[in-house]
């Protein structure tokens, strides 16, 4: 239990998706523009994320092991995840409209959102057990939700700012995203 | 030739993947700690972006459009695999300190931007120059953020001393916030550098 738990801090805030492990970069930037998409987007990503971790760990352990092949890892997971994506995408569909609508623009971009291969080949790389690795795909989809949606709150803030000309847009998005990975550093002492 | 030429050259500044177009930002931040791995994650992802380009603007023809995305990341899946293996067997260091990111160039937006947009309307000439000109961007980009990054953070360049044994440096160049502090700084340079140039 108490391993599960040093999990879960670590996984929401000390080695955060974005600001400790640097993955799903380009969504972290894309979408964050307003808070109601960056909420949309982080719901598409915690369940692709949670899912796709599962079914590779079951991948991982039943089929590359045993048959000696992992050097298939790669394109095995990329395929999974592809595949789940576009699965999740025709079962939404036909279930739920309105949760369609929502999360439906969003799902095609997950494919390329390296979050989702990189937790799914950190839970193999950390040797953790099946339940360990779902725990930890979801608290880490977690850590995405509140850094992608701290940043839409400071960009809101920030569109209003007098920046530096050469400064505008972009630049001043790292400047602050590099604020907050300072004070999320503060967080490095809680789990070994 | 002219058109050759402009194809080859626009990725290493006007159209460069990592400062103009945002793209493959993941591994940009989190390998560049030292000039070294920079290069090296620079130039694996070039040889896997040629080796997709020139098989996706041969095959590109023969792909039915509804499936175009998943067999454009299965091609590239397989020369990830191919750079991954080499890697492993040929350099142990540099897999130590490139490690998850070797893999994830499977999601590198860029390689998949290029085939999508370039390479599968593209015959293969034109696709090999784009691949090895926005690879020189990637990489170049890769290199002065890492630079920067190395000569601040410890003091050193390619692993050699900068700075006497027991002068401080900048750490946090080193640490995460610096890889986006340092590429804010360095796009920012480069937005004054080109409004200097349009005023003129």
């Amino acid at each position: 239990m108490q391993e599960l738990f040093l999990v879960i801090i670590s996984a929401v805030f000390v080695n955060n998706v974005v600001f400790a492990r640097f993955l799903g970069i380009c969504p972290y930037l894309g979408v964050s523009k307003n808070l109601d998409t960056a909420i949309g987007m982080g719901f598409a990503v915690t369940f692709v994320m949670t899912v796709a971790t599962a079914i590779t760990y079951v991948l991982q352990k039943a089929v590359l092991v045993p048959f000696g092949i992992e050097f298939m890892q790669t394109v095995m997971f990329i395929l999974v995840i592809a595949s789940l994506v576009q699965l999740v995408e025709i079962v939404l569909k036909k279930v739920s409209k309105s949760l369609y609508s929502s999360l439906g623009i969003y799902l095609p971009l997950i494919t390329t959102n390296c979050a989702i291969l990189g937790m799914a080949l950190i839970a193999i790389q950390e040797d953790y057990d099946l339940l360990t690795s779902v725990v930890f795909a979801f608290f880490s989809a977690m850590g995405f939700i509140l850094a992608i949606v701290m940043f839409a709150g400071i960009r809101i803030k920030l569109e209003e700012a007098d920046v530096p000309a050469p400064f505008k847009n972009v630049p001043i998005g790292f400047i602050s995203a590099a604020i907050l990975s300072l004070a999320f550093m503060g967080f490095s002492g809680l789990v070994k | 030739m002219n058109e050759a030429l402009n194809i080859l050259t626009r990725g290493f500044v006007r159209e460069n993947p990592v400062t103009k177009m945002l793209l493959g930002l993941c591994p940009v931040l989190a390998v560049t700690t030292s000039a070294v791995n920079g290069l090296g994650m620079g130039l694996a992802t070039t040889f896997v972006l040629l080796g997709s380009n020139i098989v996706i603007s041969l095959t590109a023809k023969v792909i039915p459009d509804t499936v175009r995305i998943p067999a454009f990341v299965l091609v590239i899946a397989t020369f990830v695999t191919i750079v991954d293996l080499l890697i492993k067997a040929y350099s142990p260091e540099l897999n130590q300190a490139l490690g998850i990111f070797i893999p994830l160039i499977v999601v590198n937006c860029m390689i998949l931007g290029r085939a999508e947009a370039f390479a599968s309307r593209n015959g293969i000439w034109y696709s090999v120059i784009d691949a090895v000109g926005m690879g020189i961007g990637f990489t170049l980009a890769l290199f002065v953020l890492s630079a920067f990054r190395e000569v601040l953070g410890s003091g050193t360049i390619f692993n050699m001393p900068l700075v006497g044994e027991d002068a401080s440096t900048i750490l946090v160049f080193a640490l995460p916030p610096g890889a986006f502090a340092g590429l804010g700084l360095i796009i920012a340079g480069l937005n004054a550098l080109e409004k200097k140039k349009g005023g003129k």
